[in-house]
């Protein structure tokens, strides 16, 4: 039905798919280069399964396949239905879907062969990341367009975070790309560029980029979906409206400043780490108000938590959200941060924001999601769900935890001195004191994994089961 | 205007505009829209059900 009388489902279903597929692969490298971490002959010497080139392949595959399909999916459902009307453009929409599954396709070749800027989560060479600036402008246009052919007068705040979150990833990846291919410059290879960007300066636009990818793509792209699935799932308004409202510009003023904490005791001037400390610090203001807001919408509505395991799914996904935001200021600290950078404390925070938050506010966003799209009551089976969410949360509980500790110490190790000077440790008899850590991190990984396959099974029942795709027809008239 | 003025005055500013965003949200001329924007995604006919049980609990 591609008529102006229902929403566009199709770009949606397409999306929601393929969101538990890049979820699953995505994964799945993340565990292997967790088992190459405890056993380094699993890259079986063969250059394209290194750790090297198989690690940037992970995080662009959950960061930006997974995370980028399931925000794609929820905004473009959630702009049409607040907003009471079709998307601008079907062809639009298409060459939003295809373009951006080219780009992670690209990126699954490309990575392995070893082609990289070598930029954190921007690996990407120059070609691809023009190719991106097209797909993400394209899908700028769709967003923005449908909610400038609106038929409800208010703009409901999933959208203004939703609209934060394109714009600044639009403005964070043209800035932080800028490069000089060489091929420009008489050599050859038409995959290398070097960044526009010198020294110092080039490492903090990368950490202004950095960090800000972690605050708009994975943070307020993702608060946009708690906004609206949270109190639908719930089945009562968000709990404070103007609070939502004090949430949205206090965050997304303060994260664009907070970059330099990724920068602590290097070539930086001074007066911007102590700056990017204080704004991180000042960050879990916003967040935890963001957060309280999302858990307080359950109150009087607590017992559903027992028997709807996806609102669980979102309340713990909150709770691992509060978790990390205060972590994250913690290890902001300079002095807590020479303690923990370098360290693998830095990667259990990762994990505990984007398995936790991410990862199963996403989850939660699907599942509540998929019956929707394919005209069903509800998933396949609940009880699936329910074993999900308690092996995903033993899972990072785990994986978190193992990393924390195994940190710590190495955190105490590097810093151990005789008293004559000398380093107690050699960096050989930390990793070796890492390695049982590393093993329950697989474990933990791999019940995240596992957890995954539950859900495309449980995705794959539920869809099959449908006659027909269904797509929800438009309301008449404006309320 | 040296160093610290600036910081100073930059201190102010975004106080300034902090509480201007705080005072906007929360002044009683905008609480009937706010509170109509917040049940907003319950509008929809499908969820007619769902709309009943949400106004018999206090917020």
């Amino acid at each position: 039905m591609q008529n102006q009388q229902t929403y566009n489902y199709k770009v949606v279903r397409q999306f929601a798919i393929m969101t538990v597929i890049w979820g699953i692969v995505g994964m799945l490298v993340g565990v292997l280069i967790a088992a190459q971490l405890r056993w380094p002959e699993l890259n079986f010497d063969i250059p394209w399964l290194t750790y090297s080139r198989l690690r940037p392949l992970h995080t662009n595959a959950v960061i930006f396949a997974f995370g980028g399909s399931a925000l794609f999916a929820t905004s473009l459902y959630v702009v049409q239905r607040t907003c009471h009307t079709r998307l601008l453009s079907d062809g639009l929409a298409s060459f939003v879907f295809w373009g951006w599954q080219l780009i992670i396709l690209l990126a699954a070749i490309t990575l392995p062969l070893g082609i990289t800027s070598s930029k954190e989560y921007a690996e990407l060479e120059w070609p691809i990341d023009l190719l991106i600036t097209v797909v993400w402008v394209a899908y700028a246009i769709l967003f923005f367009g449908t909610i400038m052919k609106r038929k409800t007068p208010h703009i409901y705040v999933a959208n203004w975070f939703y609209g934060a979150f394109i714009l600044t990833v639009a403005l964070l990846h043209v800035v932080n790309s800028a490069a000089l291919p060489t091929a420009l410059f008489g050599a050859g290879d038409m995959m290398k560029s070097y960044s526009a960007y010198p020294g110092a300066i080039d490492a903090m636009v990368q950490w202004w980029y950095g960090h800000n990818a972690v605050g708009f793509f994975l943070t307020a792209g993702f608060l946009g979906m708690m906004y609206y699935f949270v109190p639908k799932q719930a089945n009562r308004p968000v709990y404070s409206y103007r609070l939502s409202v004090v949430h949205f510009w206090a965050l997304i003023s303060t994260y664009m400043w907070a970059g330099p904490h990724h920068l602590h005791y290097t070539a930086l001037p001074d007066w911007t780490q102590s700056l990017g400390m204080v704004f991180s610090l000042i960050l879990l203001a916003p967040s935890w108000g963001g957060m309280i807001n999302g858990i307080m919408t359950l109150s009087g509505a607590w017992h559903k938590l027992r028997t709807d395991p996806i609102l669980r799914f979102m309340v713990v996904s909150l709770s691992f959200y509060g978790m990390s935001t205060f972590e994250g200021p913690m290890m902001a600290i300079k002095t807590v941060n020479e303690l923990s950078h370098y360290t693998d404390w830095t990667v259990g925070h990762v994990h505990s924001g984007a398995l936790g938050w991410v990862a199963m506010i996403s989850i939660g966003s699907i599942y509540a999601l998929v019956p929707k799209l394919f005209g069903r009551d509800g998933m396949y089976s609940t009880k699936l769900i329910e074993i999900h969410f308690w092996v995903m949360t033993v899972g990072v509980v785990l994986y978190i935890a193992s990393m924390w500790i195994s940190g710590v110490m190495q955190g105490l190790m590097w810093r151990a001195v005789n008293a004559d000077g000398t380093l107690t440790y050699s960096f050989v008899q930390s990793v070796e004191a890492t390695y049982p850590y590393y093993t329950v991190r697989l474990l933990g990984g791999l019940m995240v994994l596992t957890g995954m396959f539950m859900m495309a099974y449980n995705v794959w029942k539920t869809v099959a089961g449908s006659n027909k795709a269904a797509d929800d027809a438009i309301p008449a008239a404006a309320h | 205007m040296d160093y610290s003025d600036f910081r100073g005055i930059s201190t102010l500013l975004v106080m300034i505009a902090f509480f201007a965003v705080v005072w906007w949200a929360y002044s009683k001329r905008r609480q009937q829209r706010f509170d109509s924007a917040a049940s907003s995604i319950f509008d929809e006919q499908e969820e007619s059900v769902h709309s009943a049980s949400v106004k018999e609990v206090d917020k």
